[in-house]
């Protein structure tokens, strides 16, 4: 009976180490990012794991000042991506985070449209009685609807197109209106303008002079502080392989 | 009033407008249609139940999704309005209307069904018998015996749009005073860290709702008793 019992042991013992191990030697972690990194930031990720297949981030899109809320309120992300360093920096002055906000991109505006040829479109020309809906993210928290503001502001136009805006609630939301059509046009993040799916139809970059520049940070969050896995992740963002999927995805490196 | 702003009271005109334009055409849609699903059970009538109360657990957001793309220029409905020197549906107090009809559906309907199914066809037969038309035997039999179930489809509906967000911030495109409507501004509110505001209209429709609600259940005892 004895013998019986110490067999079962064992057993449990090697199984219980069986499913703990691949556990101890993984290490997990998760992303917030801002959703203009949608496909960027799949694609640098991707790129990671086949190079270190141990670990395995997750990767959540949203709205930067979603985040910035959830994070502040206990959320259990380990990296933080903001499309405006604002928000990485309000919780940098919190305290919640383990490192200083790393500017690691600089993102630019776009007009875009599903139903003509944005590439011949001035930010002017949103004045014209043909185009009736221009789908641009909600400036009030959205920092791609800041940046849009701006430069309506900046042309002189935001109180001309006022009664023509709809507002998705970031910029991916406001990408998707443009994209069904449903808005004639979009002031979209030149990032998603590059996505395989919307590169059928021309855009035309806005001048970055017409609005603030749109500073890119991320940050490791005090959940994510003293994980190998994320200082290793922050690295790789840091090597050329990312800099140049970032490029790709029209992002303009920093200095 | 309440410390309220004017974007907060445009929100809440454009929320009751939606709310009262909702209601007014659910029970004029949802009387013949639970009328109808009262009858014999038959395959039909057991899948339009099911479709009509879909929107129960469906989520919001895709119900948006969807109206977006029919609505929308390029899609089916949005397309044939075009075509007919209408214009389309997206981003208008005219698409969210739609939108919040069929989103509250099985609120208006499930209520009326109820009150249908006690009253059974009994008396509107003998009033048809005695020689009463169908608008005399809505009016004057179907509807003083199922005020009950009228009360509470209506102020159901009414509470339930009240509350919708998913589907206005999908179809919608937040357009003050069009389809900006409360739950969207203290989202909005929220997201941009203005908590005060955000706090202040999230209370007024918590009472609000509150009342709504108990108004409701109040009503609702009070008839079973006198029910046939």
């Amino acid at each position: 009976m004895k013998h019986i019992n110490r067999l079962a042991g064992r057993v449990l013992a090697l199984l219980l180490g069986l499913f703990l191990l691949p556990q101890v030697k993984a290490e997990d972690f998760t992303i917030a990012a801002a959703s203009d990194l949608r496909y960027a930031l799949d694609e640098i990720v991707a790129a990671y794991v086949a190079e270190h297949p141990v670990h395995q981030p997750t990767v959540i899109y949203g709205s930067s000042g979603q985040f910035h809320t959830q994070i502040s309120n206990g959320a259990p992300y380990d990296l933080y991506f903001s499309a405006d360093i604002v928000y990485p920096q309000m919780l940098h002055k919190s305290g919640l985070t383990a490192s200083e906000p790393a500017v690691y991109a600089l993102g630019r505006i776009v007009l875009w449209s599903a139903g003509r040829d944005a590439s011949t479109l001035r930010l002017s020309d949103l004045l014209n009685g043909g185009i009736s809906r221009i789908a641009i993210a909600q400036p009030d928290h959205a920092p791609y609807g800041q940046r849009a503001r701006e430069a309506l502001q900046a042309t002189g136009i935001w109180t001309g197109v006022q009664a023509k805006l709809v507002f998705g609630e970031n910029i991916a939301h406001a990408a998707q209106m443009a994209e069904s059509g449903a808005a004639d046009i979009g002031i979209l993040a030149l990032s998603l303008a590059l996505f395989p799916n919307m590169t059928t139809q021309g855009y035309h970059l806005i001048d970055a002079d017409l609005h603030n520049p749109l500073a890119q940070a991320y940050v490791i969050t005090r959940y994510g502080e003293g994980k190998p896995a994320v200082l290793d992740f922050a690295d790789y963002l840091e090597g050329d392989k990312a800099h140049t999927i970032m490029q790709r995805y029209g992002f303009v490196m920093p200095e | 009033m309440f410390g309220l702003s004017p974007a907060d009271w445009q929100a809440i005109e454009v929320t009751l407008k939606l709310c009262l334009y909702t209601t007014a055409i659910l029970l004029l849609v949802a009387t013949p249609l639970a009328w109808w699903l009262a009858g014999k059970t038959s395959p039909l009538r057991v899948a339009v139940q099911a479709v009509v109360a879909l929107p129960l657990v469906l989520p919001p957001t895709v119900l948006g999704f969807y109206l977006l793309l029919a609505l929308g220029p390029r899609g089916f409905i949005g397309n044939s309005l075009d075509g007919i020197g209408l214009t389309h549906l997206a981003f208008s107090f005219e698409g969210i209307l739609v939108a919040s009809v069929l989103y509250s559906m099985p609120f208006a309907v499930q209520p009326l069904l109820e009150s249908f199914n006690n009253l059974g066809r009994r008396p509107v037969e003998v009033a048809s018998a005695l020689g009463a038309g169908p608008v005399d035997r809505f009016f004057t039999v179907i509807l003083p015996l199922c005020r009950g179930g009228y009360v509470i489809a209506a102020t159901l509906t009414f509470a339930h749009t009240l509350g919708e967000f998913g589907a206005i911030l999908m179809l919608g495109g937040s357009i003050p005073g069009e389809t900006k409507v409360l739950s969207v501004l203290i989202y909005d509110y929220a997201q941009s860290m203005n908590y005060a505001a955000a706090h202040r209209l999230s209370l007024i429709l918590l009472a609000f709702s509150f009342l709504v609600l108990f108004t409701v259940y109040g009503f609702s005892r009070r008839f079973q008793v006198v029910r046939v």
